[in-house]
């Protein structure tokens, strides 16, 4: 965290997108639950692909949870596999 | 019965001095074609599995009937059902046996959690706030459907009398 804050002082480099923080990484953030469609389906594209974390920003770990989550809610009909 | 009841100990571990149960979260889709009250039949069949075989469940939760986001065995809607189980693992399997059996379970999900989640599960929460605004829409104007992509049960249910009786019309005319 603090050392993306530095990184982002880029004067030097005009083109350097600041990186955001994992939405989830904080420990009072939102919990991960497959349950949650309308959390699930932010992070899915209008197509039903889940979004890659280089675009989300969600952290390696929590991008495996919510991998498993959305795979979760797809099996029980809760968000689509794929939209037409 | 004895039969039955051994089982659990034989399964469990002692952890600690004392008799843990492991945690398990379970949601299950039945047939849209069946009543509410089959639902809590079969609500009350899967408990007793569970509490004959040395476990509890700690909640039903029924997510009511909703829109399903794609076909599963020519059904669009499902009633869902959640339930939090505190049981030994064969209880869980046994459970899982008569769902595969039984024709009206479309699907279930059986998930070890940790912990369970407090109060109303998300799903719950997202429809009491859904509901509220909907309803007073309704007693107001009519026929305000705004929220057309997430069409409520009750919605849907009133909307579908009308178009029958309309396609009833066009048969006798």
């Amino acid at each position: 965290m603090s050392d993306d804050d530095k990184n982002s002082g880029g004067e030097r480099r005009p083109f350097f997108k600041r990186r955001k923080s994992c939405p989830f990484s904080n420990a009072k953030s939102q919990k991960i639950d497959y349950k949650d469609v309308r959390l699930l389906q932010r992070y899915t594209s209008e197509r039903g692909k889940i979004v890659p974390s280089r675009i989300s920003s969600v952290s390696a770990k929590k991008q495996r949870e919510m991998a498993k989550a959305i795979k979760r809610a797809r099996f029980l009909a809760l968000i689509p596999y794929v939209v037409n | 019965m004895s039969l039955i009841g051994m089982m659990p100990g034989q399964g469990m571990r002692k952890a600690r001095g004392r008799y843990k149960l492991a945690k398990y979260e379970c949601v299950f889709i039945a047939r849209q074609d069946i009543s509410a009250t089959q639902v809590e039949g079969l609500c009350e069949t899967f408990t007793k599995v569970i509490t004959d075989n040395g476990g509890s469940i700690a909640k039903t939760e029924n997510w009511g009937l909703r829109t399903l986001s794609y076909r599963i065995n020519k059904n669009r809607k499902a009633h869902y059902i959640l339930f939090n189980i505190e049981a030994p693992a064969p209880a869980i399997h046994e459970m899982e046996r008569q769902m595969r059996i039984n024709e009206d379970v479309l699907r279930y999900l059986t998930i070890k959690v940790d912990v369970f989640e407090e109060g109303p599960s998300v799903i719950m929460q997202s429809r009491q706030r859904d509901d509220r605004p909907r309803r007073y829409d309704n007693a107001q104007t009519g026929d305000a459907n705004k929220d057309a992509p997430a069409p409520a049960p009750v919605a849907a249910e009133a909307a579908a009398p009308v178009s029958e009786k309309a396609t009833n019309e066009g048969a006798e005319a």
